[in-house]
């Protein structure tokens, strides 16, 4: 307690994130079965599009040579998307059980607490991610460089910080695992009314007119560009701007749940 | 009241229970419509101009013939899902109290694969309407439209069996639950959401081979085209071969279920 007592502010909250995140490196290392569906389900995507409809490269304004690589990005950030969202159904969980009630009334912070189940999901993220990205590189996916790659792996950690905040806000207002479908589907809407399947000339009115206004678009396209060309600022630099802007909205929303859950 | 009219009463009240429970539990309905309504939406929207391809069969649009694949995959996560209830029945003593009671075994699995079949029968009625609403029409008619809601119920119900089957033998919902990306595995190797001779190497092998392949063209063929005689007897061939592999697994776990208890 004294020790506890003497350290200042930033380094007891630094000390609980870190202890909030070595809780999901040991569930994830105790359960590790529990980690694989969200591995599973991105690599299964990423086949099954790819087989189904890696065709679609043949149409005119299909400006890529081999399906994987344009698709590969999209089942990473899926990945970051099911990892996150799975945080905030273990939060739910946490919830059910009792254990959130005990880490509310402690001192420390509200956003301590959220950052810690977030930074979990952010690392977590990395995991099918880089399943995927080894999966597809065999079957054809082209490399995309060191930057491509280190471009595309900051996309799929902030995107996993994203549905962290979607699931832990969903969680801590349902107070219940039955939110879990809302949160993994959220997600998966949020991912796919994008340029996921195809370039954006070649997606229908409708899909093209949401995918214009959805910032994940600008995600999957900076996650993208090492894959099907060359990396550059101007291609970087939205996706950072789209995915600040939902972690701000979204992480503003699971802190405002937080401090209602704990009132 | 004779042995038969009490047994479809049984069939029936744990059939209506199950219906109950999927409705009530957001996280057992969400992956029998809204996962599959979301992916027609977002396939449709994003793979659409796919009927421009060469080869690609004559269709009004790719909404209409994704219906059926939409189809396929609420039917394959609703026997899924009755399996999952299932198997919670099943840790919560439920189920040991059903087998208690003075009805025979049969009627407690039939009970779950009515249920399994009615939401069969909801989601093809569903699918149906979506497609209708958005434009998309049934080439065969009424007509078409019933042989669809058929195939659909039916291979619910045939699909629902394996759920039961895995269910009963391992007595454990994360069990069942695991094997949801299996459901996704069979579905994209099938020929459920691309026409067959535009898939890609090795899958369209694969898909030429799968049972589900051949349920997905006669759900497909009523929708997009005449009926083909020839293409709803594979389908009906196919249902019957999943009949009766899941009567056969579900047989051998009931067994099983009732040694160990």
């Amino acid at each position: 307690m004294d020790r506890a007592a003497a350290l200042p502010e930033w380094r007891a909250n630094l000390a609980t994130i870190a202890a909030l995140m070595a809780r999901a490196k040991n569930e994830l290392l105790r359960v590790p079965g529990a980690a694989i569906p969200g591995v599973l389900a991105p690599t299964i995507f990423f086949l099954g599009l790819n087989g189904v409809f890696g065709a679609l490269t043949q149409l005119n304004g299909f400006e890529v040579g081999a399906y994987e690589s344009f698709v590969v990005p999209v089942s990473m950030l899926q990945g970051a998307g099911f990892t996150g969202a799975a945080a905030g159904v273990n939060l739910a969980r946490d919830m059910e059980q009792g254990w959130v009630d005990r880490l509310l009334v402690s001192p420390a912070p509200r956003w301590v607490l959220l950052a810690g189940t977030v930074l979990s999901a952010s690392a977590r993220a990395l995991i099918p991610a880089t399943f995927v990205f080894a999966i597809a590189l065999p079957l054809g996916a082209g490399w995309p460089g060191i930057d491509g790659l280190f471009v595309t792996y900051l996309m799929v950690a902030a995107m996993a910080a994203v549905a962290a905040c979607w699931g832990s806000a969903l969680a801590l207002r349902f107070k219940s695992q039955s939110a879990a479908p809302l949160m993994q589907a959220g997600m998966m809407a949020l991912v796919f009314t994008t340029t996921a399947y195809a370039p954006l000339a070649l997606l229908q009115p409708w899909l093209r007119t949401v995918a214009e206004v959805n910032p994940v678009t600008e995600v999957i396209e900076a996650a993208r560009q090492g894959f099907v060309g060359g990396v550059s600022w101007a291609g970087t630099w939205p996706g950072a701007v789209a995915l600040l802007g939902l972690l701000v909205v979204l992480g503003a929303w699971a802190l405002r749940e937080m401090r209602r859950t704990a009132r | 009241m004779s042995g038969m009219a009490t047994n479809l009463r049984v069939v029936r009240a744990l059939g209506m229970r199950s219906i109950r429970q999927t409705f009530r539990r957001p996280q057992l309905m969400a992956p029998i419509l809204v996962f599959p309504t979301l992916l027609l939406a977002v396939q449709t929207g994003g793979a659409g101009s796919a009927v421009d391809l060469p080869g690609f069969p004559p269709v009004q649009g790719f909404l209409q013939f994704m219906l059926a694949g939409a189809m396929m995959q609420s039917l394959m996560l609703a026997g899924n899902s009755g399996g999952i209830a299932f198997a919670v029945d099943i840790e919560m003593g439920f189920t040991d109290r059903l087998f208690a009671a003075p009805i025979p075994r049969f009627t407690i699995v039939l009970g779950r694969l009515a249920g399994t079949a009615a939401l069969g029968l909801f989601s093809a009625l569903w699918f149906l309407a979506i497609g209708l609403l958005f434009g998309a029409e049934i080439h065969s008619g009424v007509a078409g439209a019933l042989i669809a809601v058929v195939l659909v119920t039916a291979t619910a119900m045939a699909v629902g069996g394996i759920g039961a089957a895995i269910a009963l033998r391992t007595g454990s919902a994360s069990v069942v639950q695991g094997l949801f990306p299996l459901v996704l595995v069979v579905l994209f190797l099938s020929s459920a959401f691309f026409p067959l001779d535009l898939m890609i190497q090795p899958a369209k092998t694969i898909a030429e081979y799968n049972p589900f392949s051949f349920i997905a063209e006669g759900i497909r063929n009523p929708i997009i085209a005449e009926v083909d005689a020839t293409d709803l007897l594979y389908a009906l061939l196919a249902i019957a071969g999943i009949v009766v592999l899941s009567l056969v697994l579900s047989a051998r776990a009931l067994r099983h279920r009732l040694r160990v208890g």
